[in-house]
């Protein structure tokens, strides 16, 4: 049984997602997905502990030896970016009954399920794999159901978001696959470990050049690096908010993850680094990215579109500190993933829950919500506070540590801006907490009460998990550094 | 080198019409048109690579020693299952934009949100 836990972490999602139609019950469906939400959790923690104390495993499907059979590679990236998805999976997943009561019509509910895990399904595939044609193909698995979830949404305008995404994600995939068919074609092999040996010697070519520029454009577009994020801000505002948290908080996690596997592990250090600028252009990209989405951010009415805004520019800091380029510049965007899918499904599931009792999320219906709906919107005010990162939040020790990064490699203006950025971060947030502390209650709200407890529950566990790795960073920093430290090969 | 990589010529050419469809036209099916394009294009690409020059159909026969490579054209396989899927799904998403805005124009659906936005 444990033998198998690589390849149990993508098969139990993935076998119970169409199981969800034969129970057919909303409240039964859902009591199953978090079972099986759970179980890929404990699967996830259990590879984890496997890793951090006896290395990277090797997984064979069917038996079949690499570079014949497909490999599942699981070392301490994948397995922390594991950790990640399937706890917010999890965490997410507790609030989804409510959520959808109100925002689903009853007879999408199963389908919602369904492809909720197919969707968790797909992003588990692509950290596990470690086989390049499998990248994609679990690519494609994620991205149609996530197009799908989207489209659940009650505005007509999330099917235009759902379309929208579509052809640029498929756009983005398909980018992916020629790069994937380029390498194929130079070295006869797709095993990710297989490839890094074997492009040493063809390096040079310009068939590996044009490979490495279609997947990193590609890999762009899905993680929504400006000025490839247009896809972002609509596909985020108009889907269901059990969704947007879900997906806020794990899809371009999961893109950033590819990136850093594929320069880092494929391509290797020296050729994505010296050989092409790819230092320059991602670092002003992520800085302009940073700078461009936060201000966007202030000038959105809608609640949702401010969240969104800001997810671009916190992907602006995670690239911002892979492209420093060092061991401590990556170990601090392993952080920020880490940290910002806390925020991220904590703030977007105090959204929900604001959805749930006033059914919009328009920033001028939050008047008075400080009152009415405490807990919800403290929660809002201390996810807002981590994203802006203060002290004794996540958000500050991954803020922290991208400016150490760029200050021990000697880039000062970096670390200027960033501290500039954040402080725009402010300014956003300020406007919400303004809205729901210092205006009194539109007339006729009277009667809004606090969100039910199953929000609540998710929402601040996420919240005090947010502080708590705020305070007592052991186990985040451990794990991200070992993490990069593995990645520049060096032995801790 | 023009005429013996005819293959990948074609596949660039398919790759830009595709590409320029999906980008210029506003009309929702011409978008999917363009995107169906585009993707076969990397079929044809990935179907080019597996070609071994005067190799045969990789069949086990007799007085035949070389064969083309025919992982390629299984991988193909994978990706074409997936582009139908994603083909289907997107029509399916342009019926639902089609009922619940009454149109498919790019151009009009955007004046339609603002409109609705203005009102909002």
């Amino acid at each position: 049984m444990l033998a198998h836990l690589p390849i149990l972490q993508v098969v139990i999602p993935l076998m119970a997602a169409p199981l969800c139609w034969f129970l057919n019950r909303s409240k039964l469906v859902w009591i199953f997905a978090l079972l099986v939400c759970s179980a890929t959790f404990i699967n996830s923690v259990l590879l984890l502990i496997e890793v951090m104390n006896s290395g990277t495993i090797i997984y064979e499907l069917g038996g079949w030896e690499a570079p014949w059979g497909i490999e599942y590679r699981i070392d301490k990236l994948n397995a922390f970016l594991l950790l990640i998805i399937s706890s917010i999976g999890t965490v997410v997943m507790f609030a989804a009954n409510t959520s959808i009561q109100k925002e689903l019509s009853e007879d999408r509910h199963t389908l919602f399920y369904s492809l909720y895990l197919l969707s968790l399904t797909g992003m588990y595939g692509i950290v596990a794999t470690g086989d390049a044609f499998n990248v994609f193909v679990f690519l494609e698995i994620s991205s149609l159901s996530a197009y799908a979830l989207i489209a659940l949404g009650k505005d007509r305008r999330a099917l235009w978001a759902a379309f929208q995404y579509l052809i640029m994600g498929t756009i983005g995939a398909t980018f992916i696959l020629i790069g994937i068919g380029m390498l194929y074609q130079m070295t006869g092999t797709l095993n990710m470990s297989d490839l890094a040996i074997r492009l040493v010697d063809v390096g040079h070519t310009r068939t590996v050049f044009a490979a490495f520029a279609f997947l990193i454009v590609g890999i762009c577009l899905k993680l929504a690096l400006f000025p490839l994020h247009l896809w972002l801000p609509n596909a985020y505002a108009y889907a269901p908010s059990i969704v947007t948290a879900f997906l806020a908080a794990t899809s371009t996690k999961v893109a950033v993850y590819l990136l850093i596997r594929f320069t880092f592990t494929v391509f290797g250090i020296s050729f994505s680094f010296t050989s092409l600028p790819l230092q320059d252009i991602l670092m002003v990209l992520g800085l302009v990215g940073v700078f461009v989405a936060s201000i966007t951010a202030i000038y959105q009415q809608n609640v949702k579109h401010i969240l969104a805004y800001s997810s671009i520019a916190q992907v602006g800091y995670m690239i911002i500190g892979y492209s420093i380029n060092t061991s401590t510049g990556v170990m601090a965007t392993l952080l920020h993933l880490f940290n910002h899918a806390l925020m991220k499904s904590a703030l977007f599931l105090a959204l929900g829950a604001v959805m749930y009792r006033i059914g919009s999320v328009q920033l001028s219906q939050f008047q008075g919500l400080g009152r009415q709906m405490p807990l919800t919107m403290s929660a809002i005010v201390i996810g807002g506070l981590s994203l802006i990162g203060v002290p004794l939040t996540v958000g500050f020790v991954s803020k922290w540590y991208l400016l150490i990064a760029s200050v021990e490699a000697g880039m000062w203006p970096v670390a200027v801006l960033i501290l500039l950025g954040s402080l725009l971060a402010i300014v956003y947030i300020w406007r919400i907490v303004e809205m729901a502390y210092f205006k009194p209650p539109l007339p006729g709200r009277d009667t809004v009460k606090e969100a039910p407890w199953t929000f609540l529950g998710p929402i601040w566990a996420l919240v005090i998990a947010n502080i708590y790795f705020g305070i007592d960073t052991r186990l985040s920093v451990q794990i991200a550094q070992a993490a990069s430290q593995s990645l520049f090969g060096i032995n801790p | 080198m023009f005429l013996g990589l005819y293959n990948y010529w074609i596949v660039v050419l398919l790759m830009m019409i595709g590409f320029y469809i999906v980008i210029a036209h506003g009309n929702l099916i011409k978008k999917l048109v363009g995107l169906t394009i585009f993707q076969t294009s990397v079929f044809i690409f990935y179907i080019s690579v597996g070609m071994v020059e005067r190799g045969s159909a990789p069949i086990l026969a007799e007085g035949i020693s070389d064969y083309s490579n025919p992982l390629p054209h299984v991988l193909i396989l994978t990706a074409i299952v997936v582009g139908i899927a994603t083909t289907a799904l997107g029509l399916a998403l342009v019926i639902r934009i089609k009922e619940s805005y009454g149109c498919v124009e790019e151009d009009e659906i955007q004046k339609l949100d603002q409109l609705n936005e203005e009102k909002s």
